[in-house]
């Protein structure tokens, strides 16, 4: 199931770090990023705030802020060319074209200005050269494609007029006009109300299984993992700290942030006189990272070596990888999670 | 009924809608329609919902931060819906909110010690010393280390931030506390944390509360009973574990068949519901449900069901008998 070994991979990320200037310094946000995506699958990318997930695909667009952050290492591999040193002219003829992305808020990655025909129709024009009125109809044609009712009279609102959904539908619209070989959604449905976000969801399945976009997906919500993943990328602090194939990550979790991650999440079904189990503390500042392992301060299974070492990404089983000095041995049970040594909750 | 802490009866809440330039109402937005429902005491009350539902109007319409426009609500078996604001701040020391962004609601030029002394100081007759033993013993209670007594609310992370606002919010002993989506901004991990304390504080201090949440997982867990909402109206209530292991309302149904899988080897078969939530300036005649709903009859067009007890719980829909006994189906 899993393709991270596979040589079929759409996009590579090698060993990406990328950093921002503040006024309190230089901040490392991405620390040796890696990961493929599979063609035609769905890569997960899953971490709280702050963990660098929406950088990553900022870094992939190359639309990090200029002059405030950077990529200083590491190649985005795609189509034979590398993305992190690719021009900004070169790089325009990409994004939105080969590579498109959709976004959290629609409102604000929308133009308020322009009609939602308008917008879609721009980039029929802009990357397949179309003159208006073959844009205005592949622009109908894609408002059905995402199963936009009354399509014709929607050409002609604006952004303003319609529901959350309805916007994210026209940014779907929007991403999948070129035929992108990968779609980049940063918290697609995380805006959105639980029965829109399953309309949503379910839209972006059946559209894969139509053109065969891959699609890189990027949520805090572990949920959404569950539905939508082939493949999860874990990560926490600017790092990968474990990926694997989905049924093997919610099944087999290696990574003690991971294991903690899946179990402090309540379920339908469950109720509170099961306690939840929760992370201890919070994710420590970019500006102030220990030594060893990021997950060092929170971890219950920590060992001395932890504070000062830092561990690899390293293969565990095949294509389960995680980032562990100990995951072996905790993997066996040889090492117990030891609560009272991190103090209070 | 002594054990009945609050009692909202026949609750509406209107909001009017203003245009022109002579700002002259030309509509409301019926925000809360007609809803009844109790919180016994030490008891937690899920409000569950989408946008537009109306959980946090209620919410707010109870401890009376909005106007009710008809009903009543009833605390401690006191008629609390016309007191004027000056009479509202004895029953506010038993009535208290958290708040979802608790950045927005803690003010940044204080320090937590004195964010957590200010509702003593207003409220009580501690001398100094009490009052800063008060504060140490809050800060234990939520897990907040008595040396981050001297400092500001933006110095905290988001979840230490909620802590703030809940020791605030238990500072006076309160029967009922609000929590309007308190834990909705939070990261999985501190959600816990937060969820957790809730709960424990719950135990050790007995109060009430109304637990307002789009998330059905959360409210589920919390929840002794859960009140869903849609378009202004409760569409069923009852015990959270009948709610969630046999829901009666179409909505309901779709709402729990909505949420992603726990595993990806349950991923979701089922067909997601479709449209979009009505505007509640504009709701659908009837049943404001009908437009989205699989078993929706001529009846449902023009007469809207009333709440009324069916087994366990209490519906809001023509055909719950129909549903439950599986004679109607998708």
């Amino acid at each position: 199931m899993s393709n991270f070994s596979s040589g079929d991979a759409v996009l590579k990320v090698e060993g990406l770090v990328t950093s921002f200037r503040t006024d309190d310094g230089t901040v490392t946000a991405l620390d040796g990023v890696g990961f493929d995506i599979g063609r035609g699958k769905t890569l997960g990318i899953v971490g709280e705030s702050g963990c660098g997930k929406s950088v990553t695909s900022l870094s992939i667009m190359g639309l990090l802020p200029s002059g405030v952050g950077r990529i200083d290492a590491g190649k985005i591999l795609f189509e034979g060319k590398n993305l992190a040193t690719l021009p900004e002219e070169e790089m325009r003829d990409i994004r939105g074209n080969k590579i498109a992305m959709i976004f959290q808020e629609p409102m604000t990655a929308l133009n308020p200005v322009f009609t939602a025909g308008e917008q879609i129709i721009e980039v029929f024009m802009t990357h397949r050269n179309m003159d208006r009125s073959a844009a205005y109809k592949a622009a109908l044609s894609m408002m059905e494609m995402v199963k936009i009712p009354d399509p014709e009279r929607r050409l002609e609102e604006y952004p303003h007029q319609m529901s959350g959904g309805m916007k994210q539908r026209v940014m779907i619209a929007m991403a999948l006009a070129c035929k992108p070989a990968v779609i980049i959604a940063d918290e697609p449905t995380t805006a959105l109300d639980v029965t829109i976000q399953s309309q949503i969801l379910r839209l972006m399945q059946d559209l894969q299984k139509d053109t065969g976009t891959s699609i890189m997906f990027i949520t805090h919500d572990l949920g959404v993992i569950a539905e939508m993943a082939d493949d999860v990328v874990v990560m926490y602090a600017g790092q990968v700290i474990e990926r694997a194939d989905v049924v093997t990550l919610f099944d087999h979790p290696l990574h003690p942030y991971t294991k903690g991650l899946l179990a402090s999440i309540p379920h339908v079904g469950q109720h509170r006189d099961k306690k939840l189990s929760t992370i201890r503390g919070s994710v420590p500042s970019l500006m102030n990272l220990p030594a060893g392992c990021r997950f060092y301060g929170r971890c219950p299974y920590r060992q001395p070596e932890c504070e000062q070492t830092r561990p690899a990404l390293e293969s565990h089983k095949g294509a389960h990888e995680v980032a562990c000095l100990f995951a072996g041995r905790i993997d066996a049970g040889e090492i117990k999670p030891n609560y009272e040594a991190l103090g209070g909750e | 009924m002594s054990d009945v802490i609050l009692e909202v009866k026949n609750l509406s809440v209107r909001f009017p809608i203003r245009s022109g330039i002579l700002q002259r109402q030309t509509g409301a937005v019926q925000a809360v329609s007609d809803v009844s429902l109790q919180v016994r005491r030490g008891e937690t009350l899920g409000v569950v919902g989408e946008s537009g539902c109306g959980k946090t109007t209620l919410g707010r319409a109870i401890v009376r931060l909005y106007e009710p426009s008809e009903g009543t609500v009833v605390f401690r078996g006191e008629d609390i819906t016309h007191k004027t604001h000056k009479e509202l701040s004895a029953t506010r020391k038993h009535m208290q909110m958290i708040f979802q962004d608790p950045y927005a609601s803690l003010n940044p030029r204080k320090n937590v010690g004195a964010i957590l002394e200010e509702p003593l100081l207003l409220n009580t007759n501690m001398n100094r010393e009490e009052r800063l033993a008060r504060v140490f013993e809050l800060m234990d209670l939520v897990g907040l280390r008595r040396d981050a007594m001297n400092r500001y609310p933006h110095e905290f992370s988001g979840g230490q931030r909620q802590r703030i606002g809940i020791a605030r919010a238990i500072a006076l002993n309160p029967d009922l506390i609000v929590a309007d989506e308190a834990v909705s901004a939070l990261d999985v991990s501190i959600q816990a944390q937060v969820i957790n304390l809730l709960v424990e504080l719950q135990k050790k201090l007995g109060m009430a509360y109304v637990f307002v949440a789009h998330d059905l997982a959360v409210v589920q867990y919390i929840s002794d009973r859960v009140a869903v909402m849609y378009l202004g109206r409760v569409v069923e209530l009852g015990s959270s574990k009948d709610v969630y292991a046999d829901p009666l309302h179409p909505y309901t149904k779709a709402l729990l068949a909505a949420v992603p899988a726990a595993h990806p080897k349950d991923r979701k078969k089922v067909q997601p519901l479709t449209g979009d939530v009505p505007s509640p300036a504009n709701p659908p005649s009837g049943c404001h449900f009908h437009p989205r709903c699989r078993f929706a009859t001529d009846k449902c067009k023009t007469e809207a069901p009333a709440l009324r007890r069916l087994g366990h719980v209490d519906v809001a829909c023509h055909h719950a008998e129909k549903i439950k006994s599986g004679e109607v189906q998708a």
